[in-house]
């Protein structure tokens, strides 16, 4: 490739600058004082890479620095999280950390957690919703649930993720709220949700059990209605589906947050400024009306109630984990 | 129609011409992939209007596919896995200085196969993506079992060897998160292949890596490619299409149809309609030998099954394939929502996404008869100095796909694996087929035992499942009937003497 003399001059001052900088330690005064790094655990193309890149470019404006999002996918997400959590905590290296940290450990998958990062904020939820094919004979939540409860084990089956996806934990979760075992209903195991659906309109799985907007497309085209999401209230961009609390008794809430997360041990102060630059872009209209767009669901954490959160996650799914069987 | 004013205007044009020069760039550098191409324009498309976003994936794709087919044809190094299936016959012809003509047939039939797909799209796109959510994983499992029957059918030589070669890609698939019980198996402690062998180092190592080391483990006298291209690159197309249009409407038929099915895509369409031309051809036994046909069968095959796969992706918003997952989030973000209203908003973007279609595949034949010219440089560049520049990419392309170092290895260790392989006569591509498709075979195998609690009769107890199983077992059976039938016949005549 030919460089043009600009951006070559160009690529020679911020080189120096950035030798200068390293050798002069960082000043925090002046932080960010060259581009950061966010890390995304998952492929080039997804949902999550879609949000980060977004959550990303709103950053941009905020902080007047670069922010390159660097795909590091593999390993069902282990291989991002763990680049993230080796990282140097200057705060030029975060990461955007899905609900799979809160899982993965359990399974002994890895042995990173929730506890070797340091919680900036949370800037997505994904509820989720149970799916049943249009010509199913269950209308709502509680009819399904009843002929669950009495039919014998095994009779019913239900898709939407791999094994110990959390859709998987989070309807596990719902069928042991309800009184009967995690494994009451035989969890048949997809490549994520759109291969579930495809079965469910073929007739081939009873129920699935997925983020709303993962079934959109297939609702607005009349092949799968959502029965209910489990949510303390209706999603804004879905708002004649009602909540499970509404249908049945159950305050059970579980599911697929999205936030940014730096290695552990990181200055209070970087985590303030990020913190702060991070609110601005969350309510951003670049970031709002992309998720909006794709029927995301946005709740804002500050890094303390991140913490807290993950925390709390932690313990419920490693419970849900253990009672379906994958504990390891 | 407003469609044709949301494409015609200057941005849009010069957008396609940019993303097909880029497509062609990827293709045609080894190592590099058609879904690497897509993959880094996504966050450029966040900053364009719909249209052009759309049009930049669609073209490059399109581009890039066919691009691949440049090194295979020269220097035995497929671009996609779907190009796998033919390259042995592209590169075949160009030892006998066929290699423009050989590209010149696969670019129109190319262009000729993705312009059928779109047009089964605009016509029947409802209805086609009605019969596709009619499989389940009965049905994928028997259509996998027939993808990978055929790669062995196909292949010259030694069928035993083939099977042993498509055991090895089997093999690798199973490495990885097994998706059915959650547990890793063969990962050794490695965080990276817990998500499993990724097929495109594999395919690089296998190709690329395999052909570098057998040019330098030959003799010096042969250190030199041995193609010439003096041929023109369209003077014999219009014979090979007044010959072969039936291979081309079948191939892309069956492409369409493959491709528009969510569990299978371009790659079981190429190696499907590559069997099944070789099966009804009149002179079948010229396949595999640098036989025009053979292309002619999966070159249109895998171009339509690119167009076919848009069709659950716009009805139903279910990707076909790995390209078309990607587009369906730029849809969304665009507030371009898949499914059936699509058709029918009347805001005229669905008839604009129809011409940028047809106008990226028409692009392709001047766009590609350059690329097809420009590649005398894997001739005129001498081979010192080509082949070390083909290393680099290789090992660029096997890094590039998951930022994993761990990649590069991969490559390294299966290049020589297929190394040992290859100077054996065992043929490599059964085993990226293997590698493709294996986990297709166990998944929607042990998904449909889950769910019929292990009843093997289920196979066929679903009328397009049963079909599928009869034709898997009928071709499987082929070889003993022909023999039987020869048998008796000659029986019969030496009776009748």
């Amino acid at each position: 490739m030919i460089m043009t003399n600009h951006s070559l001059k160009a690529l020679i001052t911020s080189s120096l600058a950035a030798a200068v900088m390293v050798a002069s330690g960082s000043a925090l005064a002046d932080y960010p004082e060259r581009p950061i790094t966010l890390i995304v655990p998952w492929a080039a193309g997804g949902g999550t890479d879609a949000t980060a890149r977004t959550i990303a470019r709103a950053l941009e404006e905020e902080l007047g620095q670069n922010v390159n999002v660097v795909n590091r996918t593999g390993g069902s997400g282990v291989v991002g999280h763990t680049a993230m959590l080796n990282a140097k905590p200057d705060g030029y290296t975060l990461g955007l950390a899905t609900v799979e940290v809160n899982i993965m450990h359990w399974q002994g998958l890895t042995d990173l957690t929730y506890e070797d990062f340091t919680p900036i904020a949370q800037i997505n939820y994904d509820s989720p919703g149970i799916q049943v094919a249009t010509d199913s004979p269950y209308e709502s939540l509680e009819a399904l649930v009843d002929a669950m409860r009495s039919e014998p084990k095994g009779t019913f089956n239900a898709s939407g993720t791999g094994q110990g996806g959390i859709w998987h934990l989070a309807f596990a979760g719902l069928l042991m709220d309800q009184d009967m075992s995690a494994d009451h209903v035989t969890w048949i195991p997809s490549e994520g949700s759109a291969p579930a659906m495809v079965e469910l309109a073929s007739g081939g799985i009873d129920v699935v059990s997925t983020s709303v907007p993962e079934a959109r497309s297939m609702i607005e085209a009349g092949r799968v209605k959502s029965l209910a999401v489990m949510a303390p209230e209706r999603l804004p961009n879905f708002p004649d589906i009602p909540t499970a609390g509404e249908v049945i008794d159950s305050d059970y809430y579980t599911g697929a947050w999205r936030g940014i997360v730096g290695p552990k041990n990181m200055d209070p102060e970087v985590v303030a400024t990020l913190e702060e630059a991070l609110e601005a872009a969350y309510n951003s209209d670049t970031y709002q009306g992309f998720m909006d767009k794709q029927g995301f669901g946005t709740e804002w954490r500050n890094a303390e109630e991140f913490g807290q959160m993950m925390e709390e996650m932690d313990g419920i799914l490693g419970e849900i984990v253990e009672q379906v069987g994958l504990a390891n | 129609m407003n469609g044709v004013g949301l494409v015609l205007n200057f941005d849009t044009i010069l957008v396609i011409l940019a993303a097909s020069l880029f497509g062609i760039f990827v293709g045609a550098v080894p190592g590099l992939t058609a879904t690497m191409a897509v993959a880094l324009l996504v966050p450029l498309t966040f900053y364009m209007d719909t249209i052009p976003a759309i049009a930049a994936i669609v073209t490059t794709s399109a581009m890039a596919i066919f691009a691949g087919d440049i090194p295979g044809t020269y220097l035995n190094i497929p671009g996609t896995p779907a190009s796998a299936a033919y390259v042995g016959e592209s590169h075949a012809l160009a030892k006998k200085g066929r290699a423009r003509e050989a590209l010149g047939i696969n670019l129109v039939c190319s262009v000729f196969g993705g312009i059928f797909g779109t047009i089964i799209l605009i016509v029947v796109a409802q209805s086609l993506a009605e019969v596709a959510l009619k499989f389940s994983a009965f049905e994928y499992f028997w259509l996998a079992v027939l993808g990978l029957s055929c790669s062995i059918f196909i292949s010259v030589g030694s069928r035993t060897k083939a099977f042993l070669s498509l055991l090895f890609g089997v093999l690798l698939s199973t490495v990885g998160l097994d998706m059915m019980s959650g547990a890793p198996r063969f990962t050794f402690g490695v965080p990276d292949l817990m998500a499993g062998v990724n097929f495109i180092p594999v395919m690089i190592g296998m190709f690329a890596l395999n052909e570098l080391m057998s040019y330098y483990g030959s003799k010096s006298e042969k250190k030199t490619i041995s193609v010439v291209d003096k041929d023109s690159v369209f003077h014999n197309v219009p014979r090979h299409i007044k010959r072969y249009w039936r291979n081309m409407v079948r191939g892309s038929s069956i492409g369409t149809m493959i491709g528009a099915l969510p569990g299978a895509g371009a790659d079981i369409a190429a190696w499907i309609s590559y069997g099944v031309g070789k099966g009804r051809s009149k002179d079948s036994s010229k396949y595999g030998t640098g036989n025009i046909e053979g292309i002619v069968d999966a070159s249109s095959a895998n171009n339509s099954g690119i167009s076919g796969a848009w069709v659950p992706a716009l009805v139903f918003g279910i990707p076909g394939d790995s390209i078309t997952a990607i587009v369906i989030g730029v849809l969304y973000m665009k507030g371009m929502n898949p499914g059936p209203t699509i058709f029918m908003d009347g805001s005229g973007l669905i008839y604009a996404l129809f011409i940028v279609f047809i106008l990226a595949n028409l692009m392709m034949l001047p766009i590609g008869y350059i690329a097809i010219r420009l590649s005398k440089l894997f001739i005129l560049t001498p081979s010192r100095v080509l082949m070390p520049i083909i290393l680099c990419f290789c090992i660029v392309g096997a890094f590039a796909i998951n930022n994993s170092v761990v990649d590069i290895w991969l490559m390294l260790i299966v290049g020589l694996v297929a190394y040992l392989l290859a100077v054996n006569d065992f043929p490599m591509a059964p085993a990226i087929l293997g590698l493709v498709l294996g986990s297709v075979v166990e998944n929607n195998f042990m998904s449909a035992m889950l769910r019929t609690g292990g009843d093997l009769t289920s196979f066929f107890a679903r009328p397009i499942s049963a079909g599928l199983g009869i034709a898997v077992i009928l071709l499987w059976c082929s070889p003993l009937l022909i023999k039987a039938y020869l048998y008796q016949k000659r029986k019969s005549e030496r009776a009748s003497a």
